[in-house]
């Protein structure tokens, strides 16, 4: 038991802390009525996804990775900075796709009064 | 966010602080390829310099700062100086985005140096257009911008 | 000392130009379209179509010479940006990748053609963004197809998704309701993929798909690495609609605009099909996966619950495009049994419907776009006797309604037969039955509305204005698309031994081609 503990909570706090992240984007998704609270859980669920990669680059005992004099070329004194610069990607499709869901709510908005997801489907199923 | 905030305070703080940001931003920009920082970031700064005043000073009087038609033009911008690094150096030989092949006459690596840096502009560029006309689209009253 | 090398160097790339730029040359006049139609058409608003049109033809033009290219001189690789790979980014260009290539292309320039027109007709104020939408979408879709990296994949996935989105939200007045739901699902999809990616990054340490290939094969079985899969067969799922992930598609379908859903509706689910295909057979090992542990098994049965909820709910429907949308569910899902049952003839089905499934549903929402702006009618029983006032276009509608069914010797015929085929080999008589009764599901609601178009209307007086034939840059593309489901058809043999045989994967061979 204490060897369970140590293992999943000592040791691999980040992925539990990406486990928890996913689980709260994902139920704001579903559970939420709001049209903007499902969006904020669609930023929460790609900000753990985020952050599954960023953990992975850390090494113990490595320095930031841009090139110092004093360290040397190892590889092994720096992080990797290869997820560094894929997340930087991910962060930018996010927020162009936050920009456009944006703009679709403030349609919707515009055009039907409410942001409230089960009255918009409710006005989907009437006829037109 | 459209009307102006009526406060002096913030009005001298924001006039102080725009310059600063924007010099920041610069810095970001063109130290991205070999330490923290780049095009996204610096454009991302750039942006929110702009929109400082937008919520600030009000719509109407940030316009002189940066005018709403500019948003898309700058994105189309950066995107073809983006491109069109990668373009000229496949003309001059090697395959897209291959600066070593920039017609310069510099030393391959310094050449990459210099390619990678345009590029990085005109991301910084790209992203503070796309970045302040969605802002500008979503903070737009009704029956604005459709004229086109 | 660099003028001297690179001037010996314009000329020795003067001479190979043409032949070892081609996959980039695809992807080029896209990007370049997608940035100069937003910019020129704010100056100029009659130049964005023109444009568009050219970037289309082009990368059309490209994508072909790509295919010859590859069918002769077997796979091509471009690296860009001088990191070679596995460290550095690069475009693999295989027979399966050529051909999917290809055939978007060439759809797109299709419905490119009826856009012109279309556009202006549905919505002449948002007409510059629209094209550069299209442009967008095809540059996305494009790249994912030429790609050999994984992130470069999610990264041209989210671009064509996010054209997608807002080709989706232009139409009736309730499309930005089902374009936002399509945005949430669409991007936990492509969020779902890149957790894939990213487990496949952490165990094999790099990204590009020969290379990643290579170190799972000596992996054996891991449980991160059936994680990773699972992921990403769940995202990849929910782009494609493979049930029961496909709620997201009827409203978004339907809702958009005719053009929208006509570029659309072939090609944005074919091409999550596609990389379901790249990354199961190609990146993972199929024989481990699919076959040992019956993840097959699972996308197997899904798929054909999939076919059966989408033609039941089809037979039910009342608007033209909802149904057709329906219909879509299930013919995806038909490349998802393919995909299941895992062995050579299946397979080659599963591709083949890539090819037909695009050029049969662009052909039927190409009609039903025209029926909607000539007459307005929009449901079922308002399309009674049209057959005889728009005799061109109801002809393409005829044909590729039979392909759909499957009638031989349309292309529909064929990618069921080698479906059926497979099924047969791998001893899956449940999975045989089911595809074929669901074909006649298939023909029950397709027959029932050609029937109704082509009867005679008791108390015609009252005609339905304008209704006559679309004009002929409308009429074209459907004609050429009925044409060409005929022609698809009588050559596919020609497909399949000279481009699908050589698509498949290591592993897999065809018997007797």
């Amino acid at each position: 038991m204490n060897d369970i503990f140590t293992t999943l909570i000592a040791e691999r706090w980040a992925y539990l802390l990406t486990v928890v992240m996913i689980i709260i984007g994902l139920h704001a998704m579903m559970m939420k009525r709001n049209l903007v609270k499902k969006l904020i859980g669609m930023n929460i669920f790609q900000g753990a996804i985020i952050l599954l990669f960023i953990v992975h680059a850390y090494k113990f005992g490595a320095s930031v990775p841009v090139h110092d004099a004093v360290l040397g070329d190892h590889p092994e004194a720096y992080m990797n900075p290869i997820p560094h610069g894929l997340m930087l990607t991910a962060i930018v499709v996010s927020v162009a796709t936050t920009g456009v869901a944006l703009a679709l709510l403030t349609l919707i908005y515009r055009r039907f009064g409410t942001i409230d997801e089960i009255e918009l489907l409710q006005k989907l199923r009437e006829e037109p | 966010m459209i009307r102006r905030q009526e406060n002096v305070i913030l009005d001298v703080i924001t006039r102080i602080m725009v310059p600063f940001i924007q010099i920041f931003a610069f810095y970001v920009i063109f130290h991205g390829h070999y330490s923290p920082g780049g095009g996204f970031q610096g454009g991302a700064l750039l942006a929110g310099s702009v929109f400082l005043q937008r919520v600030v000073m009000g719509r109407e009087r940030s316009l002189s700062g940066f005018h709403v038609k500019l948003g898309v033009p700058f994105g189309v911008i950066g995107i073809l100086v983006y491109g069109g690094t990668g373009l000229v150096a496949q003309v001059f030989g090697g395959n897209y985005l291959q600066y070593e092949w920039l017609p310069f006459g510099l030393d391959p690596v310094w050449a990459r140096n210099t390619g990678i840096l345009l590029v990085e502009i005109g991301v910084a560029f790209a992203v503070m257009g796309i970045l302040i006309s969605i802002y500008d689209n979503l903070s737009a009253r009704e029956g604005e911008g459709e004229k086109r | 000392m660099s003028g001297a090398h690179g001037a010996e160097a314009v000329v020795d790339h003067a001479v190979s130009m043409g032949q070892s730029h081609l996959p980039i040359l695809v992807i080029l006049p896209l990007l370049l379209g997608c940035v100069l139609v937003p910019g020129l058409g704010l100056w100029r608003r009659r130049w964005a179509y023109p444009l568009t049109l050219v970037a289309f033809a082009l990368s059309a033009y490209f994508a072909f010479r790509t295919l010859f290219a590859v069918l002769e001189g077997g796979p091509l690789h471009y690296t860009l940006a001088s990191w070679a790979p596995p460290v550095g980014i690069e475009l693999a260009v295989d027979a399966l990748g050529a051909f999917v290539a290809a055939v978007v292309s060439i759809i797109a320039l299709l419905v490119a053609v009826y856009a012109g027109e279309a556009v202006r007709r549905e919505n002449p104020v948002r007409e510059v963004p629209f094209f550069g939408m299209m442009l967008v979408l095809l540059l996305g879709l494009t790249g994912m197809v030429l790609t050999g990296d994984l992130f470069n994949l999610y990264v041209f996935f989210e671009v064509s998704s996010l054209g997608g989105y807002s080709l989706m939200a232009i139409g009736h007045k309730k499309a930005p309701i089902s374009a936002f739901r399509y945005l949430i699902m669409g991007t936990l999809g492509a969020s779902f993929y890149l957790m894939g990616v990213g487990y496949l990054y952490l165990l094999t340490g790099s990204l590009n798909m020969a290379d990643v290939a290579g170190i799972i094969s000596t992996m054996g079985l891991n449980p991160a690495l059936l994680v990773s899969l699972v992921m990403m067969v769940v995202g990849l799922g929910l782009k494609m609609a493979l049930f029961p992930m496909h709620l997201w598609l009827p409203d978004a379908y339907t809702y958009a605009s005719s053009t929208s859903t006509a570029i659309i509706a072939p090609i944005m689910t074919k091409i999550s099909a596609y990389v379901m295909i790249r990354m199961l057979f190609f990146v993972y090992d199929w024989d481990l996966f699919l076959n040992v542990h019956h993840i097959g098994d699972i996308i197997k049965w899904l798929a054909i619950a999939g076919v059966f909820v989408g033609s039941i709910m089809a037979i039910g429907q009342k608007d033209a495009k909802r149904m057709l949308a329906y219909s879509s569910v299930a013919q995806v899902a038909y490349i998802g049994v393919g995909i299941g049952m895992a062995n050579p003839l299946a397979l080659v089905g599963a591709m083949l419907h890539i090819m037909n499934h695009a050029a049969m549903k662009s052909c039927l929402f190409l009609v039903t776009g025209s029926v909607a702006m000539q007459t307005g009618a929009q449901r079922l029983k308002d399309y009674a006797g049209l057959g005889r006032r728009m005799p061109w276009t109801f002809a393409g509608f005829t044909f590729a309604a039979m392909a759909m069914v499957g009638l031989p010797p349309t292309n529909g015929f064929f990618s069921k037969w080698y479906l059926v085929l497979g099924g047969i080999e791998d001893g899956e008589w449940p999975m045989v039955g089911l595809i074929l009764a669901s074909s006649l599901l298939t023909a029950v609601y397709f027959f029932r509305l050609l029937e109704r178009v082509y009867s005679k209307v008791p108390g015609e007086e009252q005609k339905p204005a304008g209704a006559e034939d679309p004009s002929f840059r409308m009429r074209l593309p459907i004609l050429l698309l009925g044409v060409g489901v005929l022609v698809l058809g009588l050559f596919n043999a020609w497909f399949v031994s000279r481009v699908l045989s050589q698509a498949l994967p290591h592993g897999m061979s065809l018997p007797g081609f």
